[in-house]
């Protein structure tokens, strides 16, 4: 066996790819949270359905949204490959069950991360599949008068059914055509039991996150008296608190407004 | 505490398994009269004496030095190993820890790496067998050298001392939702890695010390801290990153120390 694969192999070299993989996955909904809050910006889903279009047309971020779907999976199939050997490890368990004092999250961290994986495969099926790989998703065409910006918005019916996206100007109007995921996002956040889905698996991230961003530290063997605190803020504040109730508040505003 | 004589009637649910080959079963049994000022170990004597008057089989169970030093006694009491205290072992929990009439759960330490003996008695010799392969420093002897000739600071001296504190008494594998033995492999490892001494077979020590604990069986950390507040020592998980530190610093990027062990 080769020197890296052994390392690789060995419990500590898995335990340094759930680690990094788990950190990737973290930065990533950084960025996530970051241009999804354009669902916010009342101009009936212009800018996020420029960015939408920007993130599948922009060939660096597609190299490195495949490495993210790379990621999960590598995650996931190590943390199974691991969850397997613990078990092994204990052959024949306690008829007592353990009364240490440990945090709710440590203990279930395949728990909390099959419904995440669960709920990505939900929400990268609705949204990403039939954006990518579908017909399903309409189209808008957004008129911008250049000189007073005005925006008025229409459905649009492309010819060809494969239309990506269109940038014209005529009449000092720029007419923008794009693929409306927007709506999209509307149309689902508006069902009660889908919104329901997305608050359980963002209680879950946020539990999850509580305990690995701080444990994939401790993997690496970053620990240290001064940069632990630092550490422990980051994933209790910002992966375990803000990143969740941003996400979170989008199904719930929309559900809100769909009500109206 | 005690009833109104002073003394304590408790049920024992205890781990019975003729060896390593059968299946073992939940024995119940009384233990009546028992001064809280005993010891648990104590306690199982007491219940033992009556078990050998009515020419029944003693509960088998480890213990040797019954004063906290030694690493020998185990038991996985109600739930938790070495019982309900922190920081003490089995034979330093007294009866007076619990309460008259209760039922105590008595369990061996459950790992795949510690097989069952007898009864509550469990096999830790892959403990042995992890130190064997790396639990050591090479020197050679010679005159007696003198005090303080290798300056250490003080708190690096001091936490090489806190690792050296583990008894081997595997409470942190018995404790563990995984039964990870990292927290005893990780206090061996730098117990040494800390000090001066340590450091010509540091990089190797780690990978050969991990290498046998994978191949005992144990399982791998979550960070969940179970064996932290469980250890009778109070080893800390710091000695797990600074394990993984030394065997990442080892495997990725120490090309000599890479070499050395292909060679062998």
């Amino acid at each position: 066996m080769s020197e890296l694969k052994q390392t690789f192999n060995s419990s500590l070299g898995k335990k340094l790819i759930m680690a990094l993989t788990g950190l990737f996955l973290s930065l990533f909904l950084i960025v996530h949270l970051g241009g999804n809050l354009l669902l916010f910006s009342n101009d009936d889903g212009y800018s996020f359905n420029m960015y939408a279009n920007f993130l599948t047309h922009f060939p660096p971020i597609e190299v490195i949204a495949y490495l993210l779907y790379l990621a999960i999976i590598v995650h996931a199939i190590y943390a199974l490959v691991l969850t397997i050997k613990n078990r092994k490890a204990r052959s024949v368990g306690y008829a007592v069950a353990t009364k240490s004092p440990v945090s709710f999250s440590s203990k279930n961290m395949g728990l909390l991360g099959s419904i995440l994986l669960v709920f990505i495969v939900i929400h990268m099926g609705d949204f990403w599949y039939k954006y990518k790989f579908t017909h399903d998703v309409g189209y808008k065409e957004y008129r911008t008068d250049i000189t007073s910006g005005e925006r008025t918005v229409t459905d649009f019916k492309p010819e060809k059914p494969d239309f990506e996206h269109s940038l014209s100007y005529a009449d000092n109007t720029e007419i923008t055509r794009v693929k409306d995921i927007h709506s999209r996002v509307a149309n689902s956040f508006s069902i009660l039991w889908y919104v329901v889905i997305y608050v359980i698996a963002m209680v879950a991230l946020s539990f999850h996150l509580l305990h690995g961003f701080e444990s994939a530290f401790r993997t690496f063997g970053w620990v240290h008296r001064k940069y632990l605190p630092i550490i422990k803020f980051v994933g209790v504040w910002l992966f375990a608190v803000i990143i969740p109730l941003g996400f979170a508040a989008m199904p719930i505003v929309y559900y809100l407004q769909s009500l109206k | 505490m005690s009833n109104a004589n002073g003394t304590m009637n408790l049920t024992l649910k205890v781990w019975r398994q003729k060896n390593a080959q059968t299946d073992g079963k939940f024995v119940t049994y009384k233990a009546e009269n028992i001064s809280p000022d005993m010891s648990f170990l104590e306690m199982l004597d007491v219940v033992n004496e009556s078990l050998i008057h009515a020419k029944g089989e003693p509960i088998h169970f480890d213990h040797d030095c019954r004063e906290g030093i030694c690493g020998m006694c185990s038991l996985y009491i109600n739930g938790r190993p070495h019982g309900p205290k922190r920081a003490i072992t089995t034979c330093q929990l007294h009866m007076r820890s619990f309460t008259d009439g209760e039922t105590i759960t008595i369990e061996p330490w459950r790992a795949a790496a510690f097989p069952v003996v007898k009864d509550l008695a469990v096999d830790r010799s892959a403990f042995d067998r992890i130190q064997q392969a790396g639990g050591y420093i090479s020197v050679n002897t010679g005159g007696v050298p003198d005090a303080n000739e290798i300056p250490i600071p003080k708190v690096i001296a001091d936490e090489a001392f806190n690792s050296a504190t583990c008894i081997q008494c595997g409470a942190c594998v018995a404790a563990c939702k995984n039964a990870s033995a990292m927290l005893f492999v990780s206090a061996k490892i730098n117990q040494l890695a800390l000090l001066p001494q340590g450091q010509p077979e540091r990089y190797r020590r780690v990978q050969t010390m991990v290498a046998q604990m994978d191949h005992e069986g144990f399982g791998s950390c979550t960070n969940t801290g179970a064996c932290e507040a469980e250890c009778p020592k109070e080893i800390t998980l710091t000695n797990i990153a600074r394990m993984n530190f030394d065997f990442f610093s080892a495997k990725l990027f120490r090309e000599e120390e890479v070499q050395e062990i292909d060679n062998n």
